[in-house]
């Protein structure tokens, strides 16, 4: 089947990408290649060219802005933001234990340090750290004994066990990372220290993270 | 979607493509190059439309399945979650529930459309048919889809329409009872209903491609009800010609489509459907969706209950058959007087049915709405098979460019019906 | 022509024989009054929820309904979110923690009582339906979160397509503030069930809820008459915002929606006749 096509609908390579708003822009060019060649009066291809311009620019941005909500959906929910924050009761915790709690769906390490574990953190000297960061700068001033930190394995994220390893902190099974009494990463394939999660204390044996 | 196309592949890299899968060919053929019928109206935008909305119901409903959960403890609380918390839920939710009644618009006004211009006669029953098979699809996804909220019609609905199977003798009751996984309906059914309403819109989408394709070997039909002679007289190319003018088309029923999302997004809707579903107390007044209504007042105005359901779907089956029924060898209302009228009495009888679907059908409603019935049937099984053999059309043009050019100098001409000097 | 009369004029009968029976069931509905349409601050294209008013009607809820009724989809939150009562945050927290909420298990394993958080539903006033249900005389009292669209009223035809244009769509606070409003005494003749009450725009004109409101009842500090009308209208205005949470956005958006379809569709119109001004259709 024969069929004389107008210059304007001259196939391109690869050209055809559906018939969507965003795409009128291209074929207005096409078509604007096509006024040229009907040898149009200039004014009269400007304008053309104009129009057809404005109405994919249009189209592009209601294209875009038709696509927000459906992107926006994934991101959490009002109902999960409104419990972004836990509420913890530290005083059943005895010295040399350490809690899991939950906040935003992830384990939080409630760890109640003996001295022995601060000396020990304390005295690390920086040098010997993968991620350098003092004791003090994990733990709230006059808090020293509360150690609060997400429990995700910087690696790979899994959860980490509790004392256990070469340093008495966290040993994560998956690939092997050690991390120390307070949290920071010794050996393994773990880049990071152990995250801390934003708290404070309400007083002085509750803590609201988040 | 083949014959058409005359795309050859420019550099190296697209030839080597093209020879291994021909596609950026076959869209070329269809959806560029495709000779158009220059001499289409508007009511031909709704084939894109339709593209539109079966695109953006799949969009919007994939991302409404992200956040539903199809358990009846909680799917009501589910889909307030989706209405209040989730970002934008509500204008999610909105434009499905309100997409699936624009998406009944559109498809009525397309068929519609096919019925006055007569563009289901040959070579076009294949096309005609199975756009009677995206009907019944669509017709079944939304029936599912209104159940998920699980409110007092979701609830009342689902009952109403699987009980219609229990018409059916001897083995109606089981039937019924594994429609609805217990022996009521309950969280079996909302689950299965969930799973099938997911699935359907591919299926529709599938019997779209069928569609299409179909519509591309044999072209389209037209006003004028004449084939395509001269590709380059009769005809434009799809792009961009079909494309800019289905695209504006699309926008214009936007706006209605929006002004329903925005303003009044729950006319369409029951408000007895946010009700939760109680299986204990049915709601006063039960109605389908309003594009339901027709046949629920077919179904109604049967006094038997086997009766009834036969009707219904008869009156569905019946479109099917179309093709055959109509006897004229002339396919455009255009020059068929008086199919013209016949048309116009059955669109008004089909308002009316579904106004009638939405009355309690007691009294003289129930006795309208069994002559509005009657009529429904006799429209297609008597007066379509009488009037082709009675009719005398019109005399019609030789070619669409002939239409187009008696257009041209005066529209009256042509549909005067005056022996027009066109037609040689 | 006389076939196009006839068929003009069956389609006429048709169409008087389905205005008659509808008029017929108008008549049936005559017992039952329609609710009056009030003027809602949140009706119409532009129309957004009055704050304050909502915060009144906050009050009456609070202090009224809420005895009896539950708003499980309410949470405390809500009441300071965007398009609502535009409580303060401070506000909002204050509100949910005047409430005792049970939670747990703790540690120990036992459900406790704590102050509500700002992330809780508003509280129930029974622990389910049954208890609910024996607590008022077999009658449940529903739900809140979305009664203002669970209610509505017959309209019928042409009304029902008129609103589509006028975009009305406030029956349901229309249909909770004549139900406020419609208590008295029974009619001479009509037999109230023991444990009903008369309300003339009640379904059947007998209700199991009690005359709830009454003049003075809910101390208003900003000046509002503190009559039934009053309350009623804005105790209705704050379950259609519960109901319908981001309507004020929703509205917003919608503006910006519509004008921007118009813009694209002009330009498109105009892209359009240009494409095919060199070609006879």
């Amino acid at each position: 089947m024969s069929m004389r096509l107008p210059c304007c609908v001259r196939p391109v390579a690869g050209g055809f990408r559906g018939r969507r708003l965003r795409d009128v822009h291209r074929d207005d060019n096409i078509i604007g290649d096509c006024a040229v060649a009907h040898t149009e009066t200039s004014d009269t291809t400007t304008r053309r060219d104009f129009l057809y311009i404005a109405t994919g620019a249009v189209g592009a941005v209601g294209a875009a802005a038709m696509a927000w909500p459906f992107i926006s959906q994934l991101q959490p929910d009002a109902s999960v933001l409104a419990l972004s924050t836990t509420e913890v009761d530290l005083s059943p915790i005895a010295e040399g234990q350490i809690v899991t709690v939950q906040w935003r769906g992830k384990p939080i390490f409630i760890s109640h340090r003996t001295p022995a574990e601060i000396k020990s953190a304390v005295d690390t000297p920086l040098s010997d750290l993968k991620d350098p960061q003092p004791d003090s700068a994990r733990v709230k001033t006059g808090k020293e004994q509360w150690l609060v930190v997400i429990g995700i394995c910087t690696h790979l994220g899994c959860v980490p066990l509790g004392h256990q390893g070469q340093y008495n902190g966290w040993f994560c099974p998956c690939h092997g990372s050690v991390y120390d009494t307070s949290g920071r990463i010794r050996q393994g394939p773990a880049p990071l220290n152990l995250e801390l999660p934003p708290y404070a204390f309400t007083t002085d044996t509750k803590i609201v993270i988040g | 979607m083949e014959g058409h196309s005359t795309y050859q592949p420019k550099g190296k890299v697209a030839q080597w493509f093209e020879s291994r899968l021909p596609i950026v060919g076959l869209i070329h053929s269809s959806a560029i190059a495709y000779p158009v019928p220059k001499n289409l109206n508007y009511m031909w935008t709704f084939g894109a439309i339709l593209s539109f909305m079966l695109v953006c119901q799949i969009v919007s409903g994939v991302v409404l399945a992200m956040h539903y959960v199809a358990y009846a403890p909680v799917s009501f609380a589910r889909v307030e979650h989706i209405m209040r918390d989730v970002n934008y839920g509500w204008l999610i939710r909105y434009i499905h529930a309100n997409g699936a009644s624009m998406f009944f618009i559109a498809v009525y006004i397309h068929i519609f459309r096919g019925m006055y211009y007569g563009s289901y006669k040959a070579p076009r029953e294949v096309l005609w048919i199975l756009g009677v098979i995206i009907y019944l699809l669509m017709m079944a996804t939304a029936f599912m889809g209104y159940v998920l909220p699980w409110g007092q019609m979701s609830f009342w609905g689902a009952t109403v329409i699987t009980n219609l199977f229990s018409a059916i003798p001897w083995v109606g009751t089981t039937i019924v009872e594994w429609l609805w996984g217990g022996y009521s309906v309950g969280d079996p059914t909302l689950n299965r209903f969930f799973s099938l309403h997911y699935l359907l819109p591919f299926m529709i989408a599938g019997v779209v491609g069928l569609h299409i394709w179909a519509l591309h070997h044999v072209g389209q039909n037209n006003p004028d009800g004449v084939d395509i002679k001269n590709v380059a007289k009769d005809s434009v190319p799809f792009t961009p010609y079909a494309t800019i003018k289905d695209i504006f088309a699309m926008v214009v029923f936007l706006i209605f489509f929006s002004w329903f999302i925005f303003y009044i997004p729950n006319y369409l809707g029951h408000s007895d459907n946010y009700i939760p579903a109680n299986p204990l107390s049915t709601p006063a007044h039960i109605v389908p969706e309003w594009y339901f209504l027709p046949f629920y007042a077919i179904l109604r105005s049967i006094p038997d209950k086997l009766g009834g359901v036969l009707a219904m779907f008869a009156a569905i089956a019946v479109l099917a058959f179309l093709p055959w029924l109509d006897t004229s060898k002339v396919r455009s209302a255009k020059y068929r007087p008086l199919f013209r009228q016949f048309f116009w009495v059955f669109a008004v009888v089909a308002v009316l049915l579904g106004y009638m679907g939405s009355q309690p059908a007691e009294g003289g409603a129930l006795i309208i709405s069994r002559i509005l019935t009657a009529y429904y049937f006799i429209h297609f099984l008597v007066i379509l098979p009488l009037l082709g053999l009675f009719e005398r059309p019109k005399p019609v043009p030789a070619s669409i460019a002939d239409a187009v050019l008696a257009k041209a100098k005066g529209g009256a001409v042509v549909v005067a019906g005056a022996a027009g000097p066109e037609t040689k | 022509m006389t076939i196009r009369s006839s068929l003009f004029g069956a389609v006429a009968a048709a169409l008087l024989l389905t205005a008659g029976a509808s008029g017929a069931r108008a008549q049936d509905a005559h017992a039952q009054p329609r609710p009056h349409r009030m003027s809602w601050s949140f009706a119409g294209p532009f129309g957004m929820y009055d704050p304050a008013q909502l915060q009144r009607g906050f009050k009456v809820f609070k202090e009224v309904c809420a005895a009896c009724h539950s708003a499980n989809y309410l949470y405390f939150r809500n009441l300071a979110q965007e398009g609502g009562p535009h409580f303060t945050e401070a506000q909002a927290k204050q509100v949910a923690s005047e409430y005792q909420i049970t939670d747990g298990p703790n540690d120990a394993g036992d459900m406790f009582q704590r102050p509500g958080r700002l992330s809780d539903h508003w509280p129930a006033p029974f622990p389910n339906d049954n208890a609910a249900r024996a607590a008022n005389g077999g009658a449940l009292p529903p739900d809140f979160s979305v009664l203002a669209k669970a209610r509505s009223y017959h309209v019928g035809f042409p009304g029902f397509i008129t609103d589509a244009f006028i975009q009305y769509q406030e029956h349901g606070v229309d249909y909770i503030h004549a139900l406020l409003t419609g208590y008295e005494d029974a009619p001479a003749g009509v037999h109230l069930q023991p444990g009903l009450n008369y309300n003339v725009y009640f379904p059947g004109h007998q209700i199991a809820m009690p005359k709830p409101l009454s003049d003075g009842q809910v101390d208003y500090t900003d000046g509002s008459p503190q009559t039934v009308d009053q309350y009623s209208q804005d105790v209705a205005a704050f379950m259609m915002w519960v109901a319908e949470p981001h309507l004020d956005q929703r509205k917003r958006i919608g503006f910006q929606v519509m004008i921007f379809l118009i813009v694209l569709g002009g330009l498109l119109y105009f892209t359009k006749k240009k494409v095919w001004s060199n070609v006879a259709h």
